[in-house]
């Protein structure tokens, strides 16, 4: 657990970067700090471990205050991964893995052992044990990055914008294989971003910040979502907040209709008021096309994307019905064959239960 | 001051051997500069010559310079220009690679963005390629002209036409202390005077440049 | 041309085939003045050119250094010892280390100083004491950059070499100067020749140094 007392960082001539910190990021779980350019975040994990010395205050892990040992020790016990992964360019990907393993007394090949132990973690190739970081892209690289600070297994992790420095479809690949990491190993992690987005995603508290470092909200990414402190916070979200909401809300509320499902094959059913689209399955029963009653000969029109009840959110189950042109979404099971199907009004119809009813939410942020 | 007043032996007056000396040796740097851009460009455009033309150069600047002044004394006999053309050349050995690196200096993104904008070739060269090169070729030019001012010494040694360096070599043979010290102090000072003075050109011409130290 | 005609003359003479004046003797006092001036100037200029890099701070003075290195006149130099000291090894060397010592400081400190400013944040964030950062980062990442210092300051320290002939030391000086006093040109040619083809070989050696010595992570460049 890392905790900061009153912490607060002035350079010279009265400015400060931080002004009066008090947070408390539990053990076990991802605290996001994130807020506008200059807000202090950066500051703020940079005094954790002690790369900028607080000008006030206290900052503790477990309890310790991070001041009582030496500095170096300090670090080597704190996993740090920065944005554009300061790799060292003449080592190869696992001797940078095993640099701290290494600095503790490790001998060689039992760190670089634990080198690819943590490849497999990250999702990084035991081919590219020996290339040397210029020859990987930027993505690789962060994974490396995030490997070397876990090699020592310190039981804190502190993230400055990691992902930030890659295109989008890394990104996400980045942030999705961290909740897996997290799942598996539970570090307490202190992260820092400016994009709202990824704060939402990973984050299990988070802690908007305005210039000055002075918490404008604490909580958890419901409760932001859900009410945010002021005018800032609401600014920051950002609109659609309500849209986003919807993924902490399960599809499992949502009640699937049987009756417009047909095998390829079988004669379509008569135009009827009630059945404006019929949706066709294959002989696995996964679906392959709608097809209106009253066109029956038309060309199927595509199903979209479809989502899985339980595990996808309403968010989920609502694109996939607003993409579809018929205005309807396939709900599938783990094989893809198709267990039901919603249209954007039954999709409506559970939003408003789920809020209303304030049903419980899933315990996990499930992929929206 | 009497400091400056020198012996008859020495056939020029103080400010004479000063006033030969940055002529000589800064009109050498100047006609290597002129010699090196458009072989410097050359180098730029064609990449396989760089490799040959950086092993030419390397060679001519490692020849002592004494031994290229006594070889053209056959060929130019013993004046001015058996000095002047060797410093060309060593001017030539520093301004080659330093034309090439300043040119190569240049952003490709910068050029991109300028042909986008319908600059043509001249104007290019003119308006954007040479002012963003210019600082790190002006470093190369002050390495050029102070390795020049101290190099022209030597020529003392084949008779008097080492600008400042007759000084030396004269107080040597005479015993004259004082003339050493003028000499060596003198010379430090035109080249650190020049060094400044080419610091301020190039902060003056391009002002938006970053300040970078001594260049190679 | 003459200059062949010259050269010829020169390695057609037996007297430098053997003896105390042999081209091989000669080789060995140039690389010992070489050698040993190269090893004082790099011992010189690296300390204080590391300390600049890594702190960032000293750009100034490392460059008021290289220009008065190169603005000095290292045969006035040369003289002026020669005259207050005497004729003996130190004053042969001290105007080689003076010329050796601008570029070594100039590269070091470059290549300190360029070395990825995100890797060295993350070696203090890791844990690495100072003298660790230096020695198993930031040295390594900036070997290019200090070889390439280590080497032009060689070359240059091979074709100055010459000067210590003025003050009755050997090496391939030894040719030119005597050649300058009897009028043997044959001399002063291959002398000069001798001297050239050392400094190419000095890049060779270097080169293969650079193959040798520097990581593959950082051969692109």
């Amino acid at each position: 657990m890392i905790r900061f007392e009153d912490v607060s960082k002035e350079y010279s001539r009265g400015s400060f970067a931080v002004r009066s910190l008090s947070l408390e990021a539990p053990t076990g779980a991802i605290t996001v700090l994130v807020g506008p350019s200059g807000c202090g975040k950066t500051t703020s994990l940079r005094m954790v471990n002690r790369l900028v010395e607080p000008t006030g205050g206290t900052i503790l892990i477990d309890d310790v205050d991070v001041r009582a040992q030496p500095v170096t020790k300090l670090r080597r016990g704190i996993g740090y991964v920065i944005q554009h992964a300061g790799l060292f360019p003449h080592r190869t990907i696992e001797d940078n893995i095993a640099t701290v393993p290494r600095l503790v007394g490790m001998d060689r090949r039992a760190a670089r052992q634990r080198a690819r132990e943590l490849m497999d973690l990250v999702g990084l190739e035991q081919s590219m044990a020996r290339r040397y970081p210029h020859q990987l892209s930027g993505g690789q690289q962060q994974r490396v990055g995030v490997a070397r600070a876990l090699a020592a297994d310190p039981p804190v992790l502190l993230m400055d914008e990691p992902f930030s420095a890659v295109d989008p479809i890394v990104r996400k690949s980045l942030q999705e294989q961290m909740l897996r990491i997290q799942g598996e190993i539970g570090k307490t992690i202190l992260f820092v971003t400016h994009d709202v987005d990824e704060a939402i995603k990973l984050g299990d508290k988070i802690a908007v910040l305005r210039e000055g470092g002075l918490i404008a909200q604490f909580g958890t990414p419901q409760e932001l979502l859900g009410s945010p402190a002021d005018e800032f916070v609401e600014e920051f979200l950002g609109l659609d907040r309500g849209f986003r909401q919807l993924t902490f809300h399960s599809s499992d509320s949502l009640v699937l209709r049987t009756g417009p499902i047909v095998a390829q094959g079988e004669p379509i059913p008569a135009p009827r008021d009630d059945l404006p689209w019929v949706l066709v399955v294959d002989s696995d029963r996964r679906p392959v096309g709608w097809v209106s009653p009253a066109a029956p000969l038309d060309p199927l029109v595509p199903i979209g994307h479809t989502f899985r009840q339980g595990s996808d959110s309403l968010r989920a189950a609502l694109d996939a019905a607003v993409l579809c042109e018929a205005g309807w979404a396939v709900a599938v099971d783990e094989h893809g064959g198709a267990v039901g199907v919603a249209s954007q009004e039954d999709v409506a119809v559970a939003i408003r239960a789920a809020r209303s009813a304030r049903r419980p939410v899933l315990a996990e942020e499930p992929v929206a | 001051m009497s400091v400056f007043n020198l012996p008859s032996y020495v056939q020029s007056s103080f400010l004479g051997l000063v006033g030969i000396q940055l002529e000589v040796a800064l009109g050498a740097c100047a006609l290597g500069l002129l010699l090196a851009l458009p072989i410097g460009q050359l180098c730029t455009r064609l990449p396989w010559t760089y490799p040959p033309v950086l092993g030419l150069v390397t060679i001519i600047y490692s020849i002592p310079s004494i031994a290229l002044f006594v070889v053209l004394i056959d060929y130019t006999g013993a004046t001015y220009t058996t000095v002047f053309i060797p410093l060309t050349l060593y001017s030539l050995a520093i301004l080659v690679p330093g034309v090439a690196d300043a040119i190569r200096a240049v952003p490709p993104e910068v050029i991109d963005a300028a042909d986008g904008m319908g600059y043509g070739r001249m104007r290019r060269y003119v308006a954007v390629e040479l002012p963003v090169a210019l600082p790190p070729l002006i470093a190369s030019v002050r390495v050029a002209a102070v390795s020049s001012i101290s190099l022209m010494s030597v020529g003392a040694l084949i008779g008097n036409y080492g600008g400042l360096g007759d000084l030396l070599i004269l107080g040597l043979h005479f015993f004259d202390q004082r003339l050493i010290w003028l000499g060596l102090i003198t010379l430090l000072v035109l080249a650190v005077g020049c060094d400044l003075l080419l610091r301020l050109l190039q902060r003056l011409a391009t002002p938006w440049a970053r300040q970078r130290g001594g260049a190679a | 041309m003459n200059l062949f005609n010259y050269l010829r003359q020169f390695f057609d003479d037996p007297t430098y085939r053997h003896g105390y004046d042999d081209i091989a003797a000669r080789l060995g006092q140039h690389c010992e003045y070489s050698l040993v001036a190269l090893v004082i100037a790099a011992a010189i200029a690296f300390p204080p050119a590391v300390a600049t890099g890594h702190t960032g701070r000293g750009q100034g003075l490392v460059s008021a250094v290289a220009v008065l290195g190169r603005s000095l006149p290292s045969l006035g130099l040369l003289i002026l010892l020669a005259v207050h000291l005497g004729l003996n090894f130190a004053v042969a060397m001290i105007p080689l280390v003076v010329i050796g010592i601008p570029p070594v400081l100039l590269y070091t400190h470059e290549g300190i100083q360029g070395v990825d400013r995100a890797a060295v944040d993350a070696a203090k964030g890791m844990g690495m004491s100072t003298s660790q950062v230096v020695l198993r980062v930031e040295l390594p990442a900036a070997l290019p950059l200090i070889l390439a210092g280590l080497r032009v300051s060689a070359v240059q320290i091979v074709a100055t070499a010459s000067l210590a002939a003025v003050v009755s030391f050997g090496g391939f000086g030894r040719y030119i100067v005597d050649g300058l006093y009897q009028y043997d040109y044959a001399q002063v040619v291959g002398g000069a020749f001798l001297i050239a083809v050392l400094c190419l070989f000095t890049l060779f050696v270097f080169w293969l140094l650079g193959r040798v010595a520097v990581s593959p992570g950082l051969r692109r460049r």
